[in-house]
């Protein structure tokens, strides 16, 4: 069996009294793209910080490219490529000149940097803002920016922290369809996400993050068949009777979930489910059936949404 | 390695100085030329014909000069390790983007460190050309002035950099220039010399590190005996560059590295 090239046992970071990772067991392999999915404070970034050698672990073991981050960090940081959740550019310069500067970081050779340069501006649809500056940029830009930035040095691994959050649709579809390309070319991705399609799109496998645990593990569809059924059934009855509609509903799906603005119901056939219940009389506002995703999921092993 | 590094941050700093030198121009190069003709020239003119003369025994724009060399380089040397500072740590975030390359929290700090070196060499060697032409100093002792005004610079760089990398916001970056650096820019030995202080006073103006700068580049621009023993004065602007060194890259690493 291959090495996998980030492996943490029992991995803890603590802020002074809070707790942002509370003992997590995980393993990237090579080539996958592995994903954390979870809301917000799950203690997505801290673990992503810990991975990328810049914030050292409170307890446990991690263990980079085969080296210890406490000890080789430098060495580490050398071979990877960081996204972090926030653009941090800089923003005076031109898309060029962020991209050379930090080449030499990295130590490479100007020349090595500019061949490098010019097949990243063109694989992030930037070739034509070569010489932009950098602030006037929309946001899908920047991030593409970023994401070239953190791919100057060549990275066998790189580490995504919510690469899409706050784009618009048509930018994220453009930005999934770069990352799928990277992992085509054979690059690991750890990407972090609070959102299941982003989630369900690019990762092989993934962990659900909450409150700093590992709450499951596999792959979307793996995931999907072992803590839901295949479809949902949501319905939507008048503010403040949802739980007694929800009681009246029991034993009609394999399960209920009861959110403050509609009913959720987890069966095989949402189709027939909802020709039962119109069977027995029950009238809904409006029913919307659809298959299962990982927010349910999420829904299921934490009893809240991903995305409030 | 260490040196490669840091040096990078110094040309990555260079680089965004390049693009951005517009908005500092008038601060660096014109404050000076204002302060030596607005002070030095017209205010010299009252103190030399009144009883001032009798105290300075120089004319007073000569006197001046050097101080405001000191002076100037101190406020490079603060401005610098200030908002530029904040905004690598807090606003854009590309101190976490540097750090998150092979480059360490202790490069990136020398790095800076280095940066502001070069700016006050520019800083310092424009100023004192200035000087020369107002007739204050001549080329050789002009430049003579000119390693004690970097010292002096970076000391106070290290230091406000140290500051800087524990502060929440820019409130505590106005607070350092109102209650800090302007009262060292005006009672440390630039306009008037110190014993015209009150005496209880005089001491602390003795133990500031600007005074020191100042009594360094006196004595060198206009080759006379220095107020202070320069080997104490130089010593203690080395020790604040030192402490504020080792201080500014252990905050720095509290601040970056959570
Ligand atoms: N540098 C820090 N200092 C103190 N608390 C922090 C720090 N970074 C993160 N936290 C806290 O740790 C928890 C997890 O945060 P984070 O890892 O950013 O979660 P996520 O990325 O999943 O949203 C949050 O409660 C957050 O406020
Ligand atoms: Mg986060």
């Amino acid at each position: 069996m291959i090495d996998p090239l980030v492996h943490a046992r029992g991995l803890h970071k603590v802020f002074g009294e809070l707790i942002a990772v509370d003992g997590i067991d995980f393993e990237v392999r090579p080539g996958e793209a592995f994903g954390f999915l979870g809301p917000n404070g799950a203690g997505k970034s801290s673990t992503m910080k810990m991975i990328g050698a810049v914030s050292p672990r409170t307890g446990g073991s991690l263990s980079v490219l085969g080296r210890d981050p406490d000890e080789l960090g430098q060495e580490i940081r050398a071979r990877l490529g960081v996204i972090p959740q926030e653009d941090n550019l800089d923003l005076e310069l031109t898309v060029y000149e962020n991209l050379l500067i930090y080449g030499r970081y990295f130590g490479m050779s100007r020349k090595v940097i500019n061949e490098r340069i010019d097949e990243l501006l063109v694989f992030a649809q930037l070739d034509e803002r070569r010489n932009s500056r950098v602030e006037p940029l929309s946001g899908g830009m920047k991030r593409r920016l970023t994401i070239a930035r953190g791919l100057i040095n060549t990275p066998e691994l790189l580490l995504l922290d919510e690469p899409t959050t706050g784009l618009d649709p048509q930018a994220r579809h453009l930005l999934w369809d770069r990352l799928y390309r990277l992992k085509q070319e054979g690059v690991t991705l750890i990407i972090t996400t609070h959102y299941m399609d982003e989630a369900e799109q690019l990762c092989d496998r993934l962990v659900i993050m909450d409150k700093g645990q590992i709450v499951a593990e596999g792959s979307p569809r793996e995931l999907i068949e072992q803590h839901s059924r295949r479809e949902v059934l949501e319905l939507r009855f008048p503010v403040g009777t949802q739980q007694e509609y929800a009681t009246k509903l029991k034993g009609m799906a394999a399960r209920t979930e009861v959110l403050p603005d509609r009913v959720l119901l987890y069966t095989d056939d949402a189709d027939r489910t909802a020709d039962e219940i119109h069977g027995a009389g029950i009238t809904a506002e409006s029913t919307v059936s659809r298959r299962s995703t990982l927010e349910d999921v999420f829904l299921r092993l934490t009893g809240r949404t991903l995305v409030d | 390695m260490a040196l490669v590094h840091s040096g990078r941050v110094v040309e990555a700093s260079a680089r965004v100085y390049r693009r951005t030198w517009r908005g500092s121009v008038i601060s660096t190069f014109f404050n000076p030329v204002l302060y030596l003709l607005g002070m030095g020239v017209s205010l010299g003119r009252l103190v030399d014909e009144g009883t001032g003369s009798a105290a300075l025994d120089i004319p007073y724009l000569t006197f001046l000069a050097p101080g405001l060399l000191a002076a100037t380089a101190m406020m490079t040397g603060a401005g610098d390790a200030s908002w530029p500072v904040m905004a690598g740590i807090k606003w854009r975030k590309t101190y976490d983007a540097i750090l998150s390359t092979p480059v360490t929290v202790r490069e990136l700090v020398m790095g800076h460190l280095a940066w502001v070196g070069v700016r006050l060499l520019f800083v310092t060697v424009v100023y004192s050309g200035v000087m020369t032409v107002f007739g204050a100093t001549t080329v050789l002792e002009g430049a003579l002035a000119i390693p004690p005004a970097i010292l002096t610079g970076l000391g106070f760089a290290a230091i406000v950099t140290a500051y800087t990398a524990r502060l929440k916001n820019e409130l505590g970056l106005s607070s350092l220039f109102r209650f800090g650096v302007m009262p060292l820019f005006l009672f440390s030995g630039t306009f008037f010399p110190i014993s015209q202080l009150p005496s209880w006073i005089q001491p602390i103006a003795y133990a500031t590190p600007l005074y020191h700068g100042v009594s360094l580049c006196r004595g060198l621009a206009l080759g006379v005996e220095f107020e202070v023993n320069p080997a104490v004065s130089v010593a203690y602007l080395v020790a604040l560059l030192a402490v504020g060194t080792i201080l500014a890259a252990r905050l720095m690493r509290r601040r970056l590295i959570a």
